[in-house]
């Protein structure tokens, strides 16, 4: 988390652009207006002081204000923040339910239908999300009309940001939990536990899943990480509110504040998850517990 | 009415049978044990009494009676009628035959239900008292403790103990156990085989399926000998073992090592010629070795000494040390105190730069070479070890060790085990070692190719007069090979001495309970050795 803060920190000093300039907006222009500016935001201070003051209003949850919103980045924040974890939720939710299906329905099977799922899987997961989006929005929105084009008023308006982001989850995930599926099955213990009269799909559900979820957890810590910068696409695709247009307009008007907040935000999420993930794994394997 | 009745048994695999017409019976409480190498058909068979002989197997017979029903017709449903309640199956090393991530109630309440998925909700305090009356009946002590114990926090006997309380869960009348005692240490194996035959004499028919004749000895009552898919001996244990009428029976037998195997090659019986250059010069010395992990004392106030072109033969159980000791005699641990000397020169408490210069003079072979082995490499390259050795030089390699100049092309995974470890034994010999530590060097080879192995060793040794520390859980190996021996147990040595001394005159209490737990003498060796 502190480095991630330092990290982003350092790279906006070295990023173009003079903080001043963009305070100032389309105001007059005059030494003492940039001065007063400067010194009401502490840019005039040494910046090794910016960068303590910086960090000491961190821990105590202050992100700062907005340069061009004139409003706190906490609060900015904790306003789009609800959309957005809806959207990664279902998102998750898809990915790993469409993930599981797959797996289950085609480990061990027939040849033709694994290269099948598998070339699908592969597209999903190389096809970038945008293009996934508007194929999507073209099928479902335009020509079915489904599903609202953009928004989110409702549900149904979730449905399709939620499969743009959560198909190429599906796709890598479905990937390793059906080789771990496969692997899982030619194991000893399978076969002691066929031969005790369990059906094939008794198998699955006691024995191999659990074994399989090991690596596709993993992978799964790995894709979530990338789920804010997807989520982000997305949004702005649909039209959500959420984050993502936060980042965008922050970006674009180089809101140096938000910017930090979104960054620090990202690495607290991947320590979140990579935390519950470690839990997670103790939970799957018990060999992991006594060490 | 036989309980398992087979004619003309065969299963395929992608057109190539593997099981080429055996026949098969088991009457009610019989045992009957089926013993041969890998790939002879043994283990497809067993598993095809319960319809899984593997994917994409076909399986044929001219009759197929299982409890009096045509097996031959049955489908999923019935096989799954068969398993578990017809016949139990025990597997070798339940720490992967039972699955690692559930627990000892959860493995042996699976069979006590009924198989489908949703038999994964129903309520599991009424098998509770069920699943503690099997842990007892398999003799497992404090069976309460252990109902939630996963399979890697019990020992290696009590996890094949929970493997056979699973397998008779349903009670069935037949017991397939497939290599049951394999991985297990030879007092532990000796109480599997009295709890199988425990089952045997409470009424259940066994199927026991061995590499090991020795195994079998002890509890079949009729052995089948097959090789390549076929039976080509049958008959009581006693007629089979004492008078045993195929070549390839007699080979098997004569291929054990043993007592009475000493001073013989194995593989043909013959006796050794060439006398070893043996003399007094200690090329290998340890005094008050001692290795600790962290608190852990792995090895405790070992002390040895081995003369040129002697061997040393260690035996112990998993967990006695054998193995530190390999590694504290490689220089590849530090002692925490002792000293370990080699060729004269100071080996442990010095700095690895001037261990260097004598790192070729000590060689080391394990138990599975593939390990040791870049999977990528040829077999040329294996044996040249990052050295430009050559080909003259490699061709006398491989010619040691009986392999031709066309497997230097190959690559590991081409070989067979045997031929695998005559690779890493060649690769050894590159550096001509004046010491090479085996360790358990023929322990995953079949009996027949242990004993070409073994023959190989002796041959090696009078030929260039290596010395060789010989790691071994095998007794009847150790006795074999050995000049000395060491016994070693939880980290110290016991007792040591001349192997004749050690095996037939054995001091330390430990020592002559080991010698008990070796599987019933297999009768005729003595005959056919000469």
């Amino acid at each position: 988390m502190w480095a991630a803060a330092t990290a982003s920190w350092l790279a906006l000093l070295v990023a173009p652009g003079d903080v001043t300039s963009i305070l100032l907006g389309d105001g007059a222009d005059t030494p003492e207006i940039r001065a007063a500016i400067a010194r009401e935001w502490g840019l005039d201070q040494p910046q090794i002081v910016q960068y303590l003051s910086y960090l000491a209003r961190l821990l105590q949850g202050d992100l700062g204000r907005s340069y061009t919103l004139q409003q706190g980045v906490g609060d900015l924040l904790a306003g789009q923040l609800g959309p957005t974890v809806e959207l990664m939720l279902a998102a998750t939710a898809t990915g790993i339910v469409l993930a599981l299906l797959l797996a289950v329905a085609t480990a061990g099977r027939g040849r033709w239908l694994r290269g099948a799922v598998s070339g699908v899987q592969l597209a999903w997961v190389s096809v970038p999300p945008f293009l996934v989006g508007i194929l999507l929005l073209f099928v479902f929105s335009f020509t079915l009309g489904w599903f609202p084009v953009s928004g989110a008023r409702d549900t149904s308006a979730l449905v399709l940001p939620a499969l743009t982001l959560g198909l190429p989850i599906a796709g890598s995930l479905g990937q390793v939990l059906r080789e771990g599926l496969e692997r899982a099955q030619e194991q000893p213990f399978a076969v002691t536990a066929r031969a005790r009269g369990l059906t094939e799909s008794a198998l699955v559900v006691r024995h191999t899943l659990r074994h399989a979820s090991l690596p596709a957890v993993t992978l799964a810590g790995m894709l979530t990480g990338s789920l804010l910068g997807g989520a982000i696409i997305t949004e702005s695709l649909y039209g959500r509110p959420g984050l993502g247009q936060l980042t965008l307009t922050a970006v674009t008007s180089q809101d140096l504040p938000v910017m930090m907040a979104i960054v620090i935000l990202a690495a607290a999420l991947y320590v979140l998850i990579s935390t519950v993930l470690d839990l997670l794994y103790r939970i799957i394997d018990p060999r992991l517990r006594s060490a | 009415m036989s309980l398992v009745s087979i004619d003309d048994l065969r299963v395929s695999f992608a057109g190539t049978q593997v099981v080429r017409g055996i026949s098969l019976t088991i009457e009610p409480g019989e045992c009957v044990a089926i013993v041969g190498e890998s790939g002879s058909g043994k283990s497809v068979t067993a598993r095809s009494l319960l319809g899984l002989a593997g994917p994409g197997s076909r399986v044929e017979a001219s009759r197929f009676l299982l409890g009096g029903e045509n097996a031959l017709a049955f489908g999923e449903r019935q096989w799954r009628r068969v398993r578990g309640r017809f016949a139990g199956l025990v597997l070798q090393d339940a720490l992967v035959s039972l699955d690692p991530l559930r627990t000892v109630r959860a493995e042996i309440a699976e069979s006590l239900r009924r198989p489908g998925p949703s038999a994964a909700l129903a309520p599991a305090g009424s098998t509770r008292q069920r699943v503690l009356d099997l842990l007892t009946a398999v003799g497992v002590p404090e069976p309460e403790t252990r109902l939630g114990h996963y399979p890697h926090q019990l020992s290696g006997g009590l996890r094949q103990r929970v493997l056979i309380a699973s397998a008779i869960a349903a009670d069935p009348p037949l017991i397939i156990a497939d290599e049951p005692t394999t991985a297990l240490d030879v007092t532990v194996q000796a109480q599997i085989l009295r709890l199988l035959a425990e089952r045997k004499a409470a009424g259940t028919a066994l199927l026991l399926i061995s590499h090991d004749l020795a195994v079998v000895a002890s509890v079949a009552d009729r052995i089948l000998v097959m090789k390549d898919g076929l039976v080509v001996e049958q008959g009581s244990t006693a007629r089979v073992l004492g008078e045993p009428t195929h070549p390839y029976t007699r080979r098997l037998l004569a291929a054990v090592p043993s007592a009475a195997s000493r001073g013989h090659r194995l593989s043909d019986g013959t006796r050794v010629t060439a006398e070893r250059p043996r003399s007094d010069e200690v090329v290998l010395s340890a005094s008050g070795l001692s290795f600790s992990y962290g608190t852990r004392t792995v090895a405790q106030d070992i002390g040895f000494v081995l003369h040129r072109a002697e061997t040393l033969g260690v035996v112990g159980e998993s967990g006695s040390g054998k193995t530190t000791l390999a590694r504290l005699a490689l220089g590849l641990l530090k002692p925490t105190s002792g000293t370990v000397t080699l060729l004269g020169s100071p080996w442990s408490g010095v700095t690895e730069k001037s261990r260097r210069p004598l790192r070729p003079r000590i060689q080391v072979i394990s138990q599975n070479p593939l390990d040791s082995f870049d999977p990528r490499y040829t077999v040329a390259r294996l044996v040249s070890d990052h050295r430009r050795l050559p080909e003259e030089r490699i061709e006398e390699l491989l010619e040691y060790v009986g392999l031709d100049l066309s497997f230097a092309a190959r690559r590991p995974r081409d070989l067979s085990g045997g031929q695998r470890q005559r690779v890493a034994i060649a690769r050894a010999l590159g550096y001509r070692p004046d010491v090479l530590i085996c360790d358990e060097p023929v322990s995953a080879l079949d009996v027949s190719v242990q004993a070409q192995v073994l023959d190989l060793l002796a041959d090696l040794q009078a030929e260039l007069g290596m010395a060789m520390v010989f790691i071994s859980h095998d007794l009847g190996v150790v006795h074999h090979v050995s000049d000395r021996v060491l016994v070693m147990k939880d980290g110290r040595v016991v007792e040591s001495g001349e192997a004749d001394d050690i095996f037939f005159d054995p001091g330390h209490p430990y020592t002559r309970e080991l010698l008990a737990a070796v599987p019933g003498p297999v009768v005729g060796v003595a005959a056919i050795g000469e």
